[in-house]
């Protein structure tokens, strides 16, 4: 188990080398951060002062081999745009994104598996059809539209819910949660769905895919030659072998819902990660901009390494294989 | 029981509105990067920051001077000012102001970490003669230091001190200064909290001097929120659902829409900022051209083919929907120097446009790239497309290469460019700045040519601004309105227009329409 854990990691290093060197060698193209801090006035020598402060006249390798040796001990310096530590930055906004991504998968899991297993059921029921038509919309129209879709019928049209913002929150330590708030509550609702209504087709598309099939294996109409109830045959022997991928693919997708809360939270003004890093790409904000990347290769690892955790621990097969060694 | 409790909450939240706050809500696409007055010159910076700190002179509704932390001031000297400071001002934590705290600010907006340099250039120091009248002695006579003045935010020194802040922000300290998220300012408005790029919340200054100057009286914000959206159209929904009382920015696709809501009304008015083509007129042959022989820019009968080929009353109709002040010169008429008979354009003139480049020797046109950004000025990328197409009726291939203001700036500042589109503000509201900026050869010197990214060059010009640099009165002005006749006749730049600026608003919400986009909410009031 920990020779596997640690090979896990060895695997794991070279990729997020990989994602530091691609980014760190894209930030050449999104602007000159020098030109932006000086403004609008200021002369060659100035110039040149803050390049040098910078490090930004070292060659390509030194700079990299500078910021990944920080990274490394993460220190990832003070962002170009705020004046603030990075990590200080990333730890505030971090709260906002993974309340917002929570909630989304949350909604995504409690009402797609219900929809999935009724349309498992019920195929030619007109409320089907009518899931499997909506889900259509979930899965072509782009979150964009469909978060300016919501702000304009519930909160311009209807006035009942903020079309951005956050709304209170409460400090407990050093998280901020707006659970704990009315408005907090309410402002979560439009972005969470907008975030969520992606990932909830998706689950619903898989859970009736694997409904049908698994209504059709051989131990399932055992089941009902034994008399079982179709409540239990349903729920109990159906539903729980179709949730193994389901949740094998709702913990990869959690990785992605706070990679691509981007979009969401610009829509909404979200005070989350996602906006931070789309305001740092604006003002060539690098040190900012390379931490967030690193941030979510770091997400996206560590997830994979718990899914095939979970995996070694739920499928048995994976553990007799290796016991076997040899064979 | 219950219903005693709600009776006396309501009485609470009666109380509270009986004791008269006026919360005004506010939203921009941007959030002030920082809160130290010394630091950065962006007007997302100074529209927080100016309800907050006062200058020594304070800005009218029309961009005048008026008495602000200094009652009045004098050129002693060619090189020397004096001013008299307003006696009983206290700063919002306490520390009276005195003219050692304008000795502080002026060396502090000195430093090589300040953006503010533009405003102090010519400053060798300050000097405190009494505890309220301090003396500004400048290297070279300066005619226009007041107007640069009232640009420059009055910190307390011992605050300052305390804190650890005598100098702006340098990006190699690992940490944080304390300006960077607080403020200790003497003006009209105090900051209560701040989280960045969250909510701003500003308390009204009760002690402020001016609440009883004419402008102020009938004054009546409380509270201002500042809260940034940088999404367009969740900007204008919020002003729409009434959950944002005024955006400072509303995108142009939206005015006809706002103009038609009920209880919204758009302010409109002029921006100091005038939009202009610039071009390569150094280099022996252009970076980006199918002439590589020779650079036909260098050629004023292409330039002047260029500009009589633009149909500027098109561009103003069409792609600003009216909101455009069309120009032939390169700053509007707020800035001092401006000249109502120099703002004469090339007409517009297809076939004389064409003759012009027969002339000059292509009479097929020519190919050149134009870089343009899509997303600083107001219908930048739009503007320039319509230029393109006026072009290709005259012959000329031009290719547009549209992008957003990052990369934008760092190629033309590079000077990897044949063609660009600018907008250029002028803080300084005087024309030397716009002339040194980016007609000035590039010689190294102080803010000479910094922005002249085309190496327009011109001995004759060059000696015109050195005299409006060193002289005041008639010599100076004639001194400008002689460049301003040059800039007519050699077209260094192809001007346009002065950009306008909308501001959108709950019917319910009066705050005066300001030029330099910059929102005063001592003179605000909410009903």
């Amino acid at each position: 188990m920990f020779a596997f854990i640690l090979s896990r990691i060895l695997q794991a290093l070279p990729v997020m080398f990989t994602v530091a060197l691609i980014s760190f060698a894209m930030f050449a193209y999104v602007g000159d951060p020098v030109a932006i801090m000086l403004g609008q006035d200021y002369t060659q020598a100035q110039r040149d002062a803050l390049v040098a402060e910078l490090g930004l006249d070292q060659p390509f390798w030194v700079q990299f081999a500078t910021f990944v040796v920080n990274a490394a001990q993460g220190e990832f310096g003070l962002s170009y745009r705020l004046s603030r530590p990075v990590a200080e930055l990333i730890a505030e906004r971090a709260p906002a994104t993974l309340e917002l991504a929570f909630t989304a998968a949350g909604i995504a899991l409690l009402v797609g598996v219900p929809m999935g297993v009724y349309t498992g059921l019920y195929r030619n029921s007109w409320l089907s059809r009518f899931f499997l038509t909506f889900s259509l919309v979930g899965v072509s129209l782009p979150t964009f539209l469909i978060g300016i879709l919501l702000i304009l019928v519930f909160a311009v049209w209807l006035g009942w819910l903020p079309s951005f913002g956050r709304g209170d929150t409460v400090r407990i330590g050093f998280w901020t949660t707006g659970f704990l708030t009315v408005s907090g509550l309410k402002a979560l609702i439009l972005p969470a769905i907008t975030l969520g209504l992606f990932q909830l087709t998706l689950i619903m598309r898989l859970v009736r895919a694997e409904m049908l099939e698994v209504l059709r294996t051989d131990y399932i109409k055992f089941a009902r030659a034994r008399g079982l109830p179709n409540r239990v045959v349903h729920f109990g022997h159906a539903l729980k072998n179709t949730l193994v991928p389901v949740i094998t693919m709702v913990g990869l997708q959690l990785g992605a819902i706070i990679a691509f809360a981007i979009v969401t939270e610009t829509v909404f003004q979200w005070p989350g990660m996602g906006l931070l890093f789309i305001q740092s790409v604006g003002a060539a904000d690098i040190p900012v901009m390379s931490a967030y990347l690193l941030l979510i290769a770091l997400v996206f690892v560590t997830i994979n390494l718990i899914v095939d955790l979970l995996y070694y621990a739920v499928d048995p097969r994976l553990r007799i294989g290796r016991g076997k060694g040899g064979h | 029981m219950r219903k005693w409790l709600w009776a006396a909450a309501l009485a609470v939240g009666l109380g509270a509105a009986g004791a008269d706050a006026r919360t005004v809500r506010w939203s921009a696409s941007g959030d002030p990067n920082t809160m130290d007055p010394h630091s950065q010159n962006l007007g997302t910076v100074t529209m927080v920051l100016q309800q907050i700190y006062d200058a020594l002179i304070s800005r009218t509704q029309d961009l005048g001077l008026a008495p602000g932390l200094a009652t009045r001031w004098e050129q002693q000297e060619p090189t020397r000012w004096r001013f008299w400071l307003r006696e009983g001002v206290k700063f919002h934590e306490g520390q009276a102001f005195t003219a050692d705290d304008v000795v502080f600010s002026v060396t502090r907006a000195q430093q090589p970490t300040s953006n503010y340099g533009i405003f102090v250039d010519t400053i060798d120091r300050a000097v405190q003669v009494e505890p309220l009248v301090v003396d500004i002695i400048t290297r070279v006579p300066d005619p226009i230091l007041p107007n640069k003045i009232a640009s420059l935010m009055i910190m307390s020194r011992s605050w300052a001190e305390q804190h650890n802040a005598t100098r702006p922000q340098n990006t190699r300290q690992r940490e944080e200064m304390h300006t960077t998220r607080n403020t200790n300012g003497t003006g009209a408005f105090r900051l209560a909290s701040r989280e960045p790029d969250v909510r701003t919340v500003l308390a009204r200054n009760n002690d402020w001097w001016g609440w009883n100057e004419p402008a102020s009286r009938e004054a009546n914000i409380t509270e201002i929120v500042y809260r940034p959206i940088s999404s367009d159209a969740t900007r204008i929904a919020a002003l729409l659902s009434g959950e944002i009382d005024f955006v400072l920015d509303p995108p142009l696709q939206d005015l006809n829409r706002l103009r038609q809501a009920q209880n919204i009304r758009v302010l409109e008015g002029p921006e100091v900022r005038t939009i202009f083509l610039a071009m390569d007129v150094h280099r022996d042959r252009l970076l980006y051209s199918d002439v590589t022989d020779r650079n036909p820019f260098k050629d004023l009968r292409v330039r002047r083919a260029l500009y009589h080929a633009i149909d500027i009353q098109a561009i103003h109709r069409t792609v600003m929907r009216g909101q455009s002040v069309v120009t032939g010169t390169f700053f509007p008429p707020q800035v001092n120097g401006y000249s109502r008979e120099e703002d004469v354009r090339l007409p517009f003139d297809a076939n004389r446009a064409r003759a012009l480049l027969a002339e000059a020797g292509y009479p097929n046109g020519f190919g050149f790239t134009l870089d343009c950004p899509n997303n600083r000025y107001i219908n930048d990328e739009q503007i320039c497309q319509a230029i393109v197409a006026m072009w290709a009726r005259i012959g000329v291939r031009a290719q547009l290469n549209a992008m957003p203001l990052g990369p934008f700036f760092a190629k033309i500042q590079r000077e990897d460019t044949s063609m660009y589109l600018l907008g250029w503000g002028v803080p300084t509201l005087d024309a030397l700045y716009s002339f040194q900026s980016l007609l000035r050869t590039r010689d190294g010197g102080q803010g000479n040519g910094i922005w002249n990214y085309g190496r327009y060059s011109n001995p004759h010009m060059d000696q015109l601004i050195d005299i409006m640099v060193n002289q005041s009165g008639q010599a100076r002005n004639n001194a400008i309105r002689e460049a301003l006749r040059i800039y007519r006749e050699d077209v260094p730049h192809i001007p346009l227009h002065h950009q306008m600026i909308p501001w959108a608003m709950r019917a319910n919400f009066q705050i005066p329409h300001m030029a330099n986009n910059q929102p005063y909410f001592r003179w605000a009031r909410m009903n």
